[in-house]
């Protein structure tokens, strides 16, 4: 062996053992958290945004930062001597089974403490499922099925509102539109994609239509990854409704919006969720978007309100270059609230960390959201979650509803194709 | 149901078939001369989709004058493929020639993913192609209808091509007899290539056409795919205008069948139809 060679080995050799002390020095020192998001596949645009809101939360949680949030003047998790938390992600491709294999591959081989987000309801429900027989807790801000927090989990949790708020939310506005406008808004058209988010939302919307006393006049459900929806809005534009409800991912949003204009498709007011909310959408459709009304967790115009919301978006458009969109937000939650309870638990026991999870009380100025705060329910519900409705107005988002935390004026009738 | 929204939908149906058509012609001459199973064909019209949107970009070419351009680079593209991809694989087994399309088809989307992320971008149009006219409450979008006359001119042009040129016979002998197009003194190995390009150069003119009026990421091109699969199938292996007569079924099944029956039911009207006549005519309607 030359002596080129076994300086080589030696180094190598070297390394190996440092970057062994290293670990094992590391690894008491970082706590791994896992996430599931669909990072390949039609959604990953969203999937992207999802992430981005769950980094920044852990840059807070990790840093020093001088903002009413909680975990953020802190570093690390303080009861567990400042330990990072670290959190994995995995790509579920949009897919419910990819997603709950990667959900089992992380607690099983990363061996995560902990789960958080998943974006559709559809993938959270099988990742859900994993952690629960492996007994993970998991804490979910960015799905909204409410089947979700129905199935008796004991380690799973939600902080953000889901569909049953949002259904009665959408409902009320639409009572707070026709007496403002003093104009009857009573045919409402249901238009949802067909996996669990979207049929569960429709499911609602019909629940709550019927308590409020409105008439569904086309209640149609679609798959998100259609080439064409001409029979679709062909479908809406016979049932001439006054309000069109409609529950998209981004790609569909952009689909049926131009399709609406191609086919001249009118209607008083137009309401969406989700999709509608990805800046991925104003981009694409451009000012076909306008009027769209949104329902959102989180708008950086309630900054106005709510300051923290402003340092917050600063810091988000300091790391992302963009203003936080509300997706972005929503996934925020998560981390936080489950590095919260790790440091009241002091302990990375699953059941130490749910039990603090139940007790959880987390006051509303302690949090990104305009919300009352984070309690649970029976159901691991957060009590206090509810939305807000922002407009697209000039290519942005402005929020319109409820009346007193409105920046803008709601834009009724949404003008007809011909007269923009 | 009134009247003109049936008439609307028999309208958006052939619109939305013809295009259909173009890129299906592509996969079934792959199909009839090779006996290869081109997964892959959704992905390159993705790729035809972000040359569109490149040359938009950065030439404000307007994707109508993309076309050509778009038509040259995937013929370059389909010969180049076939010839250091494709042709190691001819006389392997069958499985080795499916998967070396799907794996071909995986990398295109992870590259594209990788390059360009999986944000949706649009080609913001202007004048003619970004209008549609009234007809009698008949909405017509003006690029769709050049997407159609534009696969009507290419399955004219591509069956004269077949009938009346030397090449066109050469490719049409490979189909139906390879051993004995060999015999006769053709070359099939530049056959094959000929023909891995010409049916790239279908999905070229398909994919910048569509930019028009349809989104752009790394995944739009797997219902497309799907579609035309479940369209040659129809139309019958090798066949042109087999390819094109399906297409426009297959556009009315989706938009009439979808406002008829309801537009949950739409797909499975599709595939019920796709396995109605694989069952009672397994070539399809115009096969060998």
């Amino acid at each position: 062996m030359s002596k080129g060679k076994r300086v080589l080995g030696l180094v190598v050799a070297l390394s190996l053992v440092l970057f062994a002390l290293y670990g094992v020095a590391f690894a008491t020192k970082v706590i791994k958290v896992g996430a599931v998001y669909p990072l390949t596949g039609d959604i990953a645009p969203t999937g992207k945004l999802c992430k981005e809101g769950v980094e920044l939360a852990v840059d807070i949680i990790n840093g020093k930062y001088d903002l009413d949030l909680i975990m953020a003047r802190t570093e690390g998790i303080p009861s567990l001597g400042g330990a990072k938390i670290k959190i994995i992600f995995a790509d579920s491709q949009g897919s419910p089974r990819t997603g709950m294999a990667e959900a089992e591959r992380l607690i099983t081989s990363e061996h995560v403490v902990a789960m958080v987000g998943g974006y559709q309801s559809a993938v959270v429900k099988t990742a859900s499922y994993a952690a629960e027989r492996l007994k993970i807790p998991y804490v979910l801000s960015d799905a909204t099925s409410p089947a979700l927090t129905r199935r008796g989990f004991k380690y799973f949790f939600r902080v953000n509102p889901d569909d049953v708020i949002s259904a009665r939310n959408f409902f009320e506005f639409v009572q707070d539109m026709e007496k403002k406008f003093n104009r009857k808004l009573r045919r409402v058209a249901l238009l949802y994609e067909n996996t669990e988010w979207g049929s569960k939302v429709a499911a609602q919307q019909r629940k709550w239509a019927k308590e409020f006393g409105f008439k569904i006049v086309a209640d149609i459900p679609y798959y998100h990854g259609a080439t064409d929806v001409t029979s679709e809005v062909l479908k809406l534009k016979s049932s001439k409704p006054d309000v069109l409800m409609h529950a998209p991912y981004v790609s569909d949003a952009i689909l049926f919006t131009k399709t609406f204009k191609k086919l001249n498709f009118n209607v008083p007011l137009w309401m969406g969720m989700s999709g509608y909310l990805d800046p991925n959408y104003i981009k694409s459709v451009g000012k076909d978007g306008e009027y769209v009304v949104v329902r959102s967790t989180f708008n950086p115009d309630l900054a106005r309100i709510k300051p923290l919301i402003g340092k917050v978006n600063e810091l988000y458009k300091k790391k992302y270059g963009r203003d936080m969109s509300g997706i972005a937000a929503r996934s925020f939650n998560a981390p936080l609230v489950l590095a919260d309870a790790i440091n009241r638990a002091g302990s990375l026991d699953p059941d130490a960390i749910r039990k603090v999870l139940l007790e959880t009380d987390i006051p509303g100025d302690k949090i990104l959201m305009a919300w009352k705060g984070v309690k649970f329910n029976k159901i691991h519900q957060n009590i206090y979650a509810r939305y807000i409705l922002v407009q697209i107005q000039g290519g942005k988002y402005h929020t319109v509803w409820p009346w007193n935390v409105a920046s803008t004026k709601v834009v009724f009738p949404v003008p007809a194709w011909n007269k923009r | 149901m009134d009247t003109t929204n049936l008439v609307q939908a028999m309208v958006s149906g052939l619109l939305l078939g013809l295009p259909y058509g173009l890129i299906a012609m592509g996969l079934s001459i792959i199909w009839g001369v090779m006996n290869i199973v081109n997964f892959a064909h959704g992905e390159f019209l993705m790729v035809s989709m972000y040359i569109t949107l490149g040359l938009y970009t950065f030439w404000h070419f307007s994707p109508v004058m993309s076309i050509p351009v778009s038509a040259v680079i995937l013929f370059g593209t389909g010969w180049l493929v076939y010839r250091y991809i494709v042709s190691k694989v001819m006389s392997g087994p069958m499985l080795a020639q499916v998967v070396v399309t799907f794996g071909l088809s995986a990398f295109l989307q992870g590259l594209f993913l990788f390059l360009f992320t999986g944000n949706y971008r649009t080609v913001k149009v202007s004048g003619i192609l970004s209008q549609s006219t009234n007809i009698h409450g008949v909405y017509v979008s003006y690029p769709q209808v050049i997407a159609s006359l534009i696969t009507i001119v290419v399955t004219l042009f591509l069956s004269w091509f077949m009938k009346n040129t030397m090449t066109g016979r050469a490719i049409m002998a490979t189909e139906i007899d390879r051993e004995t197009a060999k015999l006769m003194g053709i070359d099939t190995e530049k056959v094959n290539a000929l023909s891995f390009g010409i049916g790239l150069a279908c999905v070229g003119i398909a994919g910048a056409i569509l930019s028009s009026y349809y989104y752009i990421s790394p995944y739009v091109g797997l219902l497309f795919g799907l579609m035309s699969f479940v369209i040659v199938a129809l139309g019958g292996f090798g066949s042109i205008t087999g390819a094109v007569i399906a297409a426009i079924i297959i556009g009315e099944v989706e938009s009439l069948g979808g406002v008829l029956v309801g537009p949950a039911y739409k797909y499975a009207l599709v595939f019920s139809l796709y396995l109605i006549v694989i069952f009672i005519k397994p070539r399809g309607f115009f096969g060998w």
